[in-house]
């Protein structure tokens, strides 16, 4: 009986093997050979990969310019996707029209839609200077300026990904029970105070959730860097997964490759969780 | 010679005139031309129940004639095409990963004409009966090089690509203009002949509405974007400095010693040059890829413009407001070269030009391909003389001149594309001369190629975002470029650049 169990099981464990196991550990394997565009077998190098990793100033570098472009973004699409949720959720004229509305920029192919920005920001023929020198301002840079460059990219993100984390605010704010906000009436508290003392510390644990799937897709921020600025000017606009693509991809250094990837996988697991429980301590604890 | 030549003509007017069944029935030809690979001679063979597989890049450039060629091929023999188009970013590793883990995936590929080194293992060499073909011979002797790998002919040549000046012929042969240049700077306004003279007219003619549009114009566009071809543009503008006529053994590497050559003073001199020139780019021209600057120059926003042909094409187009004001001319040269032997700057009275023969498309049949037979087929039908002629005329499909006729005729882009004859002898002339040339760079095309490529655009990229000095961008280049050799390994880096360097040293 327990064996007949267990074999209703196997189909799914293999699934999952195939699936999710076999490529990371093959992926683990390949981190350790030589393969490039002229070496492919798949031979044993040791740690040289990592060792060589460690020198390598432009992975790094591209990490650390990761961490900061992704959390600006998501606490920009936090701060603004929370606004909009709060607007729909309140009685609103045409309310289920800004909610559809508000969805569509995640509904629309991130590539295409950063090809787009991509023509909106062209500095001489595009429509946001142009409409910019109507107002008397300048012609920005967008896109050849390290600094502006970096708004760029942050600004399509947000563009993009604010209406996931409406989705999932909003989603929470419809779920919130009705009595505290009677009870916080009933004290006399106004708009402000509600939002502070009721609706953030009972949005706490949607909050986390929010911040913590964001991070994860933003830490793979690719799309919209590979499309607006190929990671320059410079490197001012790189981030690790655009770099990990050119050494993998455009140089076919697979091997070296691997350990990157996997180097930035580790990372990024412990660095989630340890922001998930940061914001864990500092959220619910609070609520 | 004469008679031959008589023979010849007789025998294109005998093919254009029996041709006309075949251009009813394929209307992108204007009529087929007598040949072993001709409509006519495609039509007797039959591959009916079998598959041929090609992998080519995304349309239109190289993947609308290929689908066209292959629909075509279809229809004349039976067999079943399948055609995979793959964006230009994707290209290399679709084609490499199957080679290096023994799938056989595609019978033929088309790719860029660079990526030799890597591939030359994994490629089928072209019959004799194929090399021996008048359509193969008629193939110009830059692309016969590029075609060749250590003696042997592995590509099948269907592009010729190479750098040149493009220039509005309408400013620069302006009498007013002229005359108004030589008021201002005291100097006769011309094509330029050196990257100075350039960046000065640039300059002139940077920010201020000379074509009376309403518009701002601009100096120069150019492939500035980091990973988008950018390292072409760059070394059209080190070749004249780094390339001394008189020195050979190598251009990106001393051939003897296997020691980088980018951080010397020729190279750095060329970066200098290109940081400076983003003050004469349109706004945002610092991060024009390819496209970019194709619409920039072919929409008439700039005076100068080099690379490829498509910037050209595009001012070409029939609807294009700068339809027959602009001229083709040789890349700027400079007037001082520097000599690595002596580790000095040699003065050049004549400025030193150096013809860049930069990338192409081309093709080629797989190793362990089991159609072999039909691939060649294939390829010698896309490239029969009816099918070049036609494809050369559609701008958007990226088949750049690269055989003797019709390619460098005027009279042809006259009659055939409406061209003004001193456009189309400007063109001609230009592109033809570079064959004749005994100072030329080719790309680097050794295994790797890529990788010491990409190491290249990151240091330049990094002087033009001024994180870097040129200086010190071009030593931190030499020194992964170093790395990279070790890695790959210094003999067969070697090995491979000499069949650069044979083409270069001639």
């Amino acid at each position: 009986m327990l064996r007949s169990r267990h074999l209703f099981l196997l189909p799914g464990l293999l699934a999952l093997l195939a699936i999710i196991l076999f490529p990371l550990l093959f992926t683990i394997r390949v981190s350790f050979s030589s393969w490039d565009v002229v070496l492919h077998a798949m031979d044993f190098i040791g740690g040289s990969n990592y060792a060589r990793m460690m020198r390598d100033t432009r992975f790094w570098e591209s990490l650390v310019r990761l961490v900061a472009m992704s959390a600006i973004s998501v606490a920009l699409e936090y701060v603004l996707g929370f606004a909009l949720a709060l607007l729909v959720w309140r009685d609103l004229r045409f309310k289920r029209f800004f909610r559809v509305l508000f969805l569509v920029p995640m509904m629309t192919t991130p590539v295409i839609m950063t090809v787009i920005w991509r023509t909106i920001l062209h500095e001489s023929l595009g429509p946001a200077n142009h409409l910019l020198g109507l107002l008397g301002v300048a012609p920005v840079p967008w896109l050849s300026q390290a600094g502006a460059a970096a708004a760029s990219v942050i600004l399509v993100e947000v563009w993009q990904w604010t209406s996931f984390m409406f989705l999932l605010l909003l989603a929470g704010l419809l779920s919130l029970p009705r009595e505290p906000f009677q009870a916080a009436a009933v004290d006399g508290a106004g708009p402000v105070r509600t939002f502070f003392s009721v609706v953030f510390p009972m949005m706490a644990p949607i909050t986390i959730g929010a911040l913590i799937i964001r991070l994860i897709e933003a830490s793979k921020m690719m799309d919209s860097v590979y499309v607006l600025t190929q990671g320059g000017p410079g490197t001012a606009t790189e981030t690790s997964s655009y770099y990990i693509y050119i050494r993998g991809l455009r140089d076919f250094q697979i091997g070296y490759a691997s350990s990157l990837s996997l180097t930035y996988l580790v990372i990024m697991i412990v660095s989630l969780t340890i922001v998930a429980k940061v914001l864990g301590r500092a959220l619910l604890g609070r609520s | 010679m004469r008679l031959t030549r008589l023979a010849l003509t007789a025998l294109l007017f005998l093919g254009t005139a029996r041709g006309d069944e075949w251009s009813k029935k394929f209307p992108t030809i204007k009529g087929d031309v007598p040949g072993p690979c001709s409509f006519e001679a495609t039509s007797k063979k039959s591959y009916k129940g079998r598959t041929l597989s090609i992998v080519t890049h995304a349309v239109p450039v190289m993947g609308e004639p290929t689908a066209l060629h292959a629909k075509q091929f279809e229809e004349l023999t039976g067999a079943k095409v399948k055609v995979v188009h793959v964006p230009f970013g994707d290209l290399f590793q679709k084609i490499m990963i199957p080679f290096q883990t023994g799938q056989n995936a595609y019978d033929v590929m088309f790719f860029g004409s660079l990526w030799i080194g890597d591939f030359f293992p994994y490629l089928e060499p072209p019959p004799q009966s194929y090399v021996d073909m008048p359509q193969m011979q008629d193939v110009t002797r830059n692309y016969k090089g590029v075609a060749t790998w250590e003696g042997k002919m592995v590509q099948f040549p269907v592009d010729g690509d190479r750098h040149y000046l493009k220039y509005r012929a309408d400013v620069i042969d302006n009498p007013k203009l002229q005359a108004e240049y030589k008021k201002k700077t005291g100097r006769q306004l011309r094509v330029p002949q050196t990257w100075e003279e350039y960046d000065e007219i640039a300059r002139h003619f940077n920010g201020w509405d000379w074509d009376g549009d309403g518009e701002k114009n601009y100096g120069s566009a150019e492939v500035v974007a980091r990973d988008n071809l950018m390292f072409s543009a760059f070394i059209s503008r080190v070749a004249p400095y780094a390339k001394h006529p008189a020195v050979k053994g190598g251009f990106f590497f001393d051939l003897e010693t296997m020691k980088p050559l980018v951080n010397t003073p020729g190279w750095v001199k060329g970066l200098e040059d290109f940081v400076k020139a983003q003050d004469t780019m349109p706004p945002g021209g610092n991060n024009f890829g390819l496209g970019e600057e194709i619409f920039s120059f072919g929409g008439g926003q700039t005076v100068f413009s080099y690379s490829w042909d498509d910037a050209f094409v595009q001012a070409m187009e029939p609807t294009s407001r700068i339809r027959n004001l602009v001229g083709a001319a040789p890349l700027p040269g400079a007037s001082k070269v520097w000599n690595r032997k002596t580790g000095k700057w040699d003065a050049f009275k004549e400025p030193n030009r150096a013809p860049y023969i930069t990338w192409g498309w081309t093709s080629a049949v797989t190793k362990d391909s089991k159609n072999k037979d039909m691939a060649f087929d294939y390829l010698c039908f896309f490239a029969n003389p009816a099918n070049h002629a036609s494809d050369l005329l559609v701008g958007r499909f990226g088949i750049n001149p690269y055989r003797k006729a019709p390619d460098f005729d005027p009279a042809f882009y006259v009659k055939e594309a409406g061209w003004a004859a001193q456009v189309a002898k400007t063109y001609t002339a230009t592109l033809g001369a570079m064959d004749e040339s005994h100072n030329r760079v080719f790309d680097l095309r050794v295994p790797g190629v890529n990788q010491y490529m990409t190491s290249m655009a990151a240091g330049v990229s990094k002087a033009l975002a001024k994180q870097l000095t040129p200086q010190q961008a071009m030593d931190e280049v030499a020194k992964e470029w170093t790395e990279i050799t070790q890695r790959l390994g210094p003999d067969r880096i070697r090995k491979a650049y000499a069949n650069v360097v044979a083409l270069e040293d001639n």
